[in-house]
């Protein structure tokens, strides 16, 4: 390869549509070209924003690539051709995007890895409520399942993250005044992401969620620095996370917010399923498939799994965090009935709760959209 | 979690129609806040300006930045400008002729500035405040070195000293606050002779910018909890961290409050120590909880002192009312007794505790 460094990830993050992320990529694009480099548009998504596309038009856009599902046409990002042309920075706009079934890559974001390994520089935009871990905060917030994530690591590799900030009055009167969306899907979005509580405190996701990118960077030995400069006191234990997936969809959130929690503290994080025959074979196909799903989900996110064997769950997970100086256990809030069972068939979590006495066990609560 | 609309308290009534009047009578404030000059603070206040006027509002410029780059000034050039006035040997913005004037939109590109002595208020948020009272609109700009209270904590960083600053608490009050957001370096144009050097700079610019966002994100904080008060919704976002530490005489709080301290500084979000009251404690029991009190305030902890017969029920009201995001809860109560499992306060509380993690600790 002619370039061996690995290219440089900006991130443009906002909380909503219509912030002016895209309009800043270009900018960005505007004045690096301006300066001389070689730029181009990887991809960009015009939402026939009139100030957006005015950016776009004397920028060399990499023509889009046609792929056909299901007997219709789509565009995607064409990185074939990026890399053949092979620029020195490249725009690529909606980071968590997903390609339609039949292309190269499932997802955007690894259209752009390709990208870096090549050298490329890449700036691209995304908003907080794609990030993986705060996928149950964001159901929450909004009533709102995302579906496009990035998983944490992703962005963690950018070498700068930059909020795009509008106060939430500013991006509804835009909103009001048909900038970001038509007349009719702006009603629609008013009763979604757009309402001025839930765009607030999607905001302050952001702006936290920002702040930590940046000391994140900042923080070269590892301890994150506290206002002001002074660095925190590193954690006086070095944690070692352990959760427990079983087929329960509870399982994923418990999953996201562990290894939320094992970033913020810097700790190795780790999933187990525990089953009689310590393999997935005996099980009835539902919850085979689930808990598979499950495990997957966590190498995703980088988390290291293992099928454990045991006919008692919680004997056997404790016994395995002991073994692997595990600091503390993740495990999902058991179903509100099953907590009137009587004592003698109490829940595997109040049985854990029990024996685990030499380690902190963290029930996640299950976060429930606001219904408003 | 689940919405439900309670009765409004006379205090909530009261604090609504004072929150009310006062809105109305007052002009809007909205503050753009940037973490270094250079941001780009400039050239949004100015284009805002030049988009509101263009939309037919009446807009007024009523102070700039002393420099400003040329695609700043041809902005600047179609707008109505009052000037400073000269005031003995310096200058302030020129408010009679401001009120005079009364424009809807009043722009305020730089609010840190000490007035001369002889001016009509000795600082220029001072001056912002007289607009504000008259009903104008004010928009104004400001570095976060500038806020009165973070002085410190930028000298620490920056190593200069400022002289001019805004306390925190006007920051707060303004009706809308913006980041002006940037990268802290651009790495590409960047020569490898010039990246040592660079490299402590950037970190410096990294912290301000960590405290700028911080700061926006509380006020951000402060307005949902208004909004959602003014709208009687008692609901928990959850976007800031809140962790109850529940302590009781016996109780291992160090590590608790360890943990607790190290989860709220990496987490930024805010640590809080519960006591619920007991009648009759001992001696020496009040002793050890004075010590975990102590522990709790050495670590910066919010102590909370809670009353009622039924202390998990007392902790979970206050957690749910005080959109609390975690519960951090000791073994120590147990003793084995499981055949009385129903009195047992971890599992209580485990079973009350909705849309707040719970976090058990050993003993």
């Amino acid at each position: 390869m002619a370039d061996s460094r690995r290219g440089r990830l900006k991130i443009y993050m906002g909380y909503a549509a219509g912030v002016g992320k895209t309009y800043q990529m270009l900018v960005d694009a505007h004045e690096l070209k301006a300066k001389g480099f070689d730029v181009v548009v990887g991809y960009f998504e015009p939402h026939s924003r009139k100030d957006t596309i005015a950016k776009v038009e004397d920028l060399e856009v990499v023509p889009r690539k046609k792929i056909e599902y299901r007997g219709s046409v789509f565009e995607e990002m064409d990185a074939d051709a990026i890399l053949a042309r092979h620029p020195q920075c490249c725009a690529v706009d909606e980071f968590p995007h997903t390609n339609v079934p039949g292309s190269a890559r499932a997802k955007r974001w690894e259209d752009v890895q390709i990208l870096l390994e090549a050298g490329i520089d890449v700036v691209t935009t995304m908003n907080i409520q794609h990030l993986e871990s705060l996928n149950d905060q964001v159901w929450h917030i909004t009533g709102v399942r995302v579906r496009e994530t990035i998983p944490d690591w992703v962005v963690q590799q950018a070498d700068e993250v930059v909020m795009i900030d509008l106060t939430p009055r500013a991006l509804l009167h835009r909103l009001g005044r048909g900038v970001i969306y038509s007349r009719e899907k702006a009603e629609q979005a008013i009763q979604n992401f757009f309402r001025e509580s839930t765009l607030v405190a999607l905001r302050e996701l952001a702006l936290r969620e920002t702040a930590h990118e940046v000391v994140h960077r900042t923080a070269t030995d590892g301890a994150p620095q506290q206002r002001g400069g002074a660095r925190t006191a590193p954690a006086s234990v070095h944690h070692r996370l352990l959760v427990l997936v079983t087929p329960d969809p509870t399982s994923a959130m418990v999953i996201r917010r562990a290894k939320r929690i094992g970033d913020f503290l810097e700790a190795e994080c780790f999933a187990v399923a525990v089953q009689p025959s310590g393999d997935l074979a005996g099980l009835p196909q539902p919850e085979r498939e689930a808990i598979a799903q499950h495990l997957n989900f966590a190498r995703h996110l980088h988390i290291e799994t293992r099928i454990l064997e045991g006919s008692d769950v919680a004997p056997a997970l404790v016994d395995f965090a002991r073994r692997n100086q595990i600091t503390q256990i993740f495990l999902a809030r058991p179903k509100q009935n099953r907590w009137s069972l009587p004592p003698f068939s109490r829940d595997v979590v109040q049985k854990i709760v029990n024996i685990a006495k030499d380690m902190q066990v963290v029930v996640v609560a299950e976060r429930q959209p606001y219904q408003g | 979690m689940v919405r439900d609309v309670p009765r409004k308290t006379p205090e909530q009534f009261l604090r609504e129609c004072q929150a009310e009047e006062a809105a109305a009578a007052k002009g809007h404030l909205k503050i753009f806040l940037g973490y270094a000059s250079g941001v780009g603070k400039s050239f949004r206040m100015l284009d805002e300006a030049r988009r509101r006027r263009e939309r037919g509002q009446d807009v007024i410029i009523g102070a700039v930045q002393p420099r400003l780059r040329p695609e700043e000034q041809a902005l600047l050039e179609k707008l109505e400008v009052i000037p400073l006035q000269p005031v003995g040997e310096g200058s302030s913005i020129d408010v009679e002729t401001l009120l005079c004037r009364h424009p809807a939109v009043c722009f305020i590109d730089g609010l840190a500035y000490n007035n001369p002595p002889g001016a009509r208020n000795s600082t220029r948020w001072q001056d912002v405040e007289e607009l504000l009272r008259a009903g104008i609109k004010v928009i104004a700009s400001i570095n976060i070195q500038y806020v009165g209270e973070l002085r410190d904590e930028v000298e620490a960083i920056t190593g200069k000293h400022v002289k001019d600053t805004v306390p925190v608490a006007f920051i707060k009050s303004a009706d809308e606050i913006e980041i002006v957001d940037a990268a802290t370096e651009e790495p590409i144009e960047r020569s490898p002779e010039a990246a040592a050097g660079a490299a402590e700079r950037a970190a410096r610019l990294s912290r301000l910018r960590e405290l700028t966002l911080l700061l926006a994100a509380d006020v951000v904080d402060q307005q949902l909890n208004q909004y959602l008060e003014a709208h009687g919704i008692r609901q928990t976002f959850g976007a800031h961290e809140r962790i109850l530490v529940c302590i009781t005489p016996r109780a291992n709080a160090s590590e608790m409050i360890a943990t607790a301290r190290v989860m709220s500084e990496r987490f930024h979000g805010e640590l809080l120590v519960a006591y619920v009251r007991q009648a009759e404690i001992s001696e020496a029991d009040k002793a050890a909880l004075e010590e975990k009190l102590d522990l709790a305030r050495a670590a910066g902890a919010r102590i909370v002192m809670l009353e009622g017969d039924d202390p998990v029920q007392s902790i979970l009201d206050f957690s749910s009312s005080g959109g609390i995001t975690q519960i951090f809860i000791g073994h120590s109560q147990r003793n084995g007794m499981w055949s009385q499992m129903w009195g047992n306060p971890v599992d209580k509380l485990l079973r009350g505790a909705q849309g707040m993690d719970v976090r058990v600790f050993p003993q």
